[in-house]
């Protein structure tokens, strides 16, 4: 079995690669898919962890089930927000939606 | 009921009397003087079932209807307070009783009830009589009094203070019943208080009477701080007594005997001796004469009880022969004031004056009486006195209400229906009140064997003559010369001859309600001297058992005994009384008017100056001091100067806590302070509020890095 670094590594590799998309992306929704996928790095960690811990423990399998949930119930509300966002401005552009400045 | 019960059920329905017509009834005359006569009688039957099984209980002395219960707590013990019947109480329960009673059925007529209401009496004032328009024509009637319920609330409570006196086992609730009475005399005294006089009388009363309160709280102070308790008997056994003997105290007196001092001077003020007498005449303002009474005739007398009742202690450090310092101190008072009154009421015009001057005469007797020791004699005269003043003092009363009728019907006010020598001849308008009179008059005076008074004064005649108290002996001869002078000159100008004034052919006799009391109490004025018959006084004794001597004396731990006979006392008492008699008859059957009374000395007739001296040194300097020193002095310098001084400062430092703290610290610094610094380093940081996410984000991430940085760099 491969030691579990390797996944801890791996997760670490994807969070970064989805905090690089939310920074750098100009697109709203591309944020939001950087957003899913720092969101996944945490779920690996946590299964890694829970495999190689006390497997009678189910806390970190349910933990991830959860964040699914979570996950899906942000990209839900984010998607709306943004279609909302480009009805009334006519751009998915994050730099441009500048509403909540002083 | 239990008899002990009972006693703690006597003293209440009066006082619930009090609160009742306070309370609720007092628009309505007819039911505040059911509600106060009622409550006066359920208290006088109560009483009288107590006094009747107290005859009936056997050892009465030794073991007295007693109970108390816990009061106050005192460290590890307990205050207790309660009630005691012994024969002492009992005898004087009876005789409070019905005199109580008399003076509340009294009132009802005296104040004038079912008559009409005054065409111009205000309350506060005397009323002074009503038109009524009769078979086409006007003429002028009594009118009741404005405040007729009020009145019956101040006798309630006055009943109230002196039942607790009486039923007491111990100095504090007796000292509690005491100042009671005290308040309601005030009260009564000064219930017209639409007269100065009656005010100024009032608060003489009060005042004189407070400087013996005082003294009488010090002595009880003392007597617990010596003993730890105030219940009569603990106090009276002979350990504790033995160990008040023995100790010493101020001025080389025994502890009992500085304490019996302290206690004497309350009765003092209480029972108007000598020097503080001087209320007592001037109390004669109360409404006449209900007040009166209860000044001269039963109230007075709680002071001669109070002595009566500490007698074991005045006599605690007596070994029958020597008096001590406080019983000659005593005895010296009250012969002094039996004497010394008694000069002063032969001179005196105003009907309810002599008898005033007459009570304190007769209150000095008893004093010295107990100054010598006579402890059954004072009792006796105690008792009879309270029924043969009491009938005296509403007979007067009764006089001045139907002279006060003559007024009215002649309508000439300048006549004072006070005045002796505005009566005369009044035997025949008013029958009833002149024989009751007559009888009072002579047990005052103690005409021989059919009186009260008789007995009860010989009684202390002899006991100062057997036991060799011979200065006593004369003094109290002399006074009860001058008694029945006085009585006898009292009767002679009010009642026998012809009318002097229009007013006095125009009196009537008084309505049953004032009648009826006078009737009972001259029974009592007769008869109750046959219960204190001496066993060996000549044919008399033994036919009816000295049953008073016996019954009282048992309240002593030994029995004390009665006097030897003799007959020099016994022929004394008979000349001075017939004499006084005669002569106050003889000399004042003639006389038609003030200049032609001899004995209008200015001296007598102005109480030997006592208010005056009273006035030069003790009101004067008073209102001196108030003045000039209370006044001028402490009040405007000191006080006054003290608050200037305070009004600058406090405006001084004021100021400058304000221009030196208040402004620029607290405002200029923390208040627009805080307010500038706040809206300068928001005007500062709100560049960083782009409203784009990835910038907050980077933010975020850039901090946390140089955060985590931070804490590693801090750890190695």
């Amino acid at each position: 079995m491969v030691p579990l670094s390797w996944y801890l590594i791996f997760a670490a590799a994807l969070f970064s690669i989805g905090m690089f998309g939310v920074l750098s992306r100009r697109n709203a929704i591309a944020i939001l898919l950087g957003v899913e996928l720092m969101l996944n790095a945490v779920n690996i960690n946590l299964a890694a962890f829970w495999r190689y811990g006390n497997v009678l423990h189910m806390a970190g399998q349910v933990f991830a089930v959860i964040v699914f949930a979570v996950a899906a119930a942000e990209v839900a509300v984010g998607l709306a927000l943004v279609i909302s966002v480009y009805r009334r401005r006519n751009t998915v552009i994050a730099d441009e939606i500048d509403l909540m400045k002083w | 009921m239990e008899t002990t019960t009972l006693i703690w059920l006597i003293p209440l329905p009066p006082v619930l009397a009090f609160f009742l017509i306070v309370l609720f009834t007092n628009k309505s005359k007819a039911l505040s003087h059911t509600i106060g006569v009622g409550a006066a009688a359920l208290s006088f039957i109560g009483s009288m079932v107590v006094f009747v099984r107290a005859l009936g209980a056997e050892h009465l002395g030794e073991h007295p209807f007693e109970s108390a219960v816990n009061w106050l707590p005192t460290g590890d013990t307990w205050f207790r307070i309660g009630v005691l019947i012994d024969p002492l109480g009992a005898a004087v329960l009876f005789f409070v009783a019905i005199t109580i009673f008399m003076i509340f059925l009294y009132s009802v007529g005296y104040h004038n009830y079912g008559q009409p209401a005054g065409d111009h009496d205000r309350a506060g004032l005397p009323p002074h009589g009503a038109t009524v328009e009769e078979h086409g024509h006007k003429h002028v009637v009594p009118s009741v009094e404005p405040m007729y319920s009020r009145f019956f609330a101040f006798l309630g409570l006055f009943a109230f203070g002196m039942y607790v006196l009486v039923v007491s086992d111990n100095l504090l609730t007796m000292f509690v019943g005491w100042e009671i009475m005290g308040l309601c005399s005030y009260l009564l005294i000064g219930f017209w208080y639409g007269k100065p006089s009656a005010r100024d009388a009032a608060v003489k009363a009060f005042m004189t009477t407070r400087i013996g309160d005082v003294f009488m709280l010090l002595g009880i102070a003392y007597l617990y701080s010596a003993t730890g308790t105030l219940t009569f008997r603990e106090i009276f056994t002979e350990e504790t007594l033995h160990m008040l003997a023995e100790h010493t105290t101020f001025f080389g007196m025994s502890v009992s005997g500085f304490i019996a001092l302290l206690l004497f001077i309350g009765t003092i003020g209480k029972s108007a001796q000598f020097p503080l007498h001087v209320w007592l005449p001037d109390a004669m303002e109360g409404p006449t004469p209900v007040s009166a009474m209860i000044h001269a005739a039963t109230m007075v007398s709680a002071g001669v009880y109070a002595v009566i009742r500490m007698f074991p202690l005045l006599t605690a450090d007596f070994n029958g022969h020597e008096l001590t310092t406080t019983m000659t101190i005593v005895a010296f008072i009250g012969a002094f004031t039996a004497l010394f009154a008694a000069t002063i009421a032969v001179a005196q015009n105003d009907i309810k004056r002599v008898l005033a001057y007459s009570t304190i005469s007769q209150l000095g007797y008893m004093i010295a009486a107990l100054g010598i020791g006579a402890y059954v004699a004072a009792a006796f005269h105690l008792i009879t006195h309270a029924f043969f003043k009491a009938l005296l003092f509403l007979g007067s009363g009764s006089v001045i209400h139907g002279m006060e009728h003559g007024v009215l019907h002649t309508g000439n006010h300048n006549v004072d229906p006070q005045d002796m020598y505005n009566m005369g001849g009044l035997r025949k308008k008013m029958p009833i009140t002149f024989w009751t009179f007559l009888i009072g008059g002579f047990a005052l005076s103690g005409f021989p064997l059919i009186t009260a008074g008789f007995w009860s004064k010989d009684e202390i005649l002899a006991d100062a003559f057997g036991h060799g108290h011979m200065a006593v002996f004369i003094t109290l001869a002399v006074a009860a010369f001058l008694t029945a002078f006085y009585t006898m000159r009292q009767i002679t100008l009010t009642f026998l001859g012809e009318p002097r004034t229009k007013e006095a052919e125009h009196a009537q006799e008084t309505p049953w309600t004032m009648t009826v009391p006078l009737m009972v109490l001259s029974f009592f004025a007769l008869t109750y001297g046959w219960v204190g018959i001496p066993e060996h006084f000549p044919l008399l004794g033994g036919l009816v058992p000295n049953w008073f001597h016996d019954f009282v004396g048992h309240t002593l731990h030994e029995l004390p005994e009665a006097p030897e006979f003799s007959w020099i006392p016994l022929l004394t008492s008979l000349v001075v009384a017939l004499g006084g008699l005669t002569l106050g008859y003889f000399v004042y059957r003639n006389v038609q008017s003030v200049s032609d009374d001899k004995l209008q000395i200015p001296l007598l007739k102005n109480k030997y100056y006592f208010d005056e001296i009273y006035d030069f040194a003790f009101v004067k300097p008073a209102y001196w001091f108030a003045e000039n020193v209370v006044y001028k002095f402490m009040d405007q310098r000191v006080i006054d100067g003290i608050l200037h001084i305070f009004g600058p400062v406090t405006d001084k430092l004021g100021s400058a806590i304000r221009n030196y703290f208040d402004l620029p610290v607290i405002n200029r610094f923390f208040g627009d302070g805080s307010a500038e610094i706040t809206y300068w380093f928001g005007g500062k940081l709100r560049v960083i509020q782009t409203g784009r996410v990835q910038q907050y984000l980077m933010l975020a991430l850039v901090t946390f890095i140089i955060g985590v940085a931070l804490y590693f760099f801090a750890l190695s």
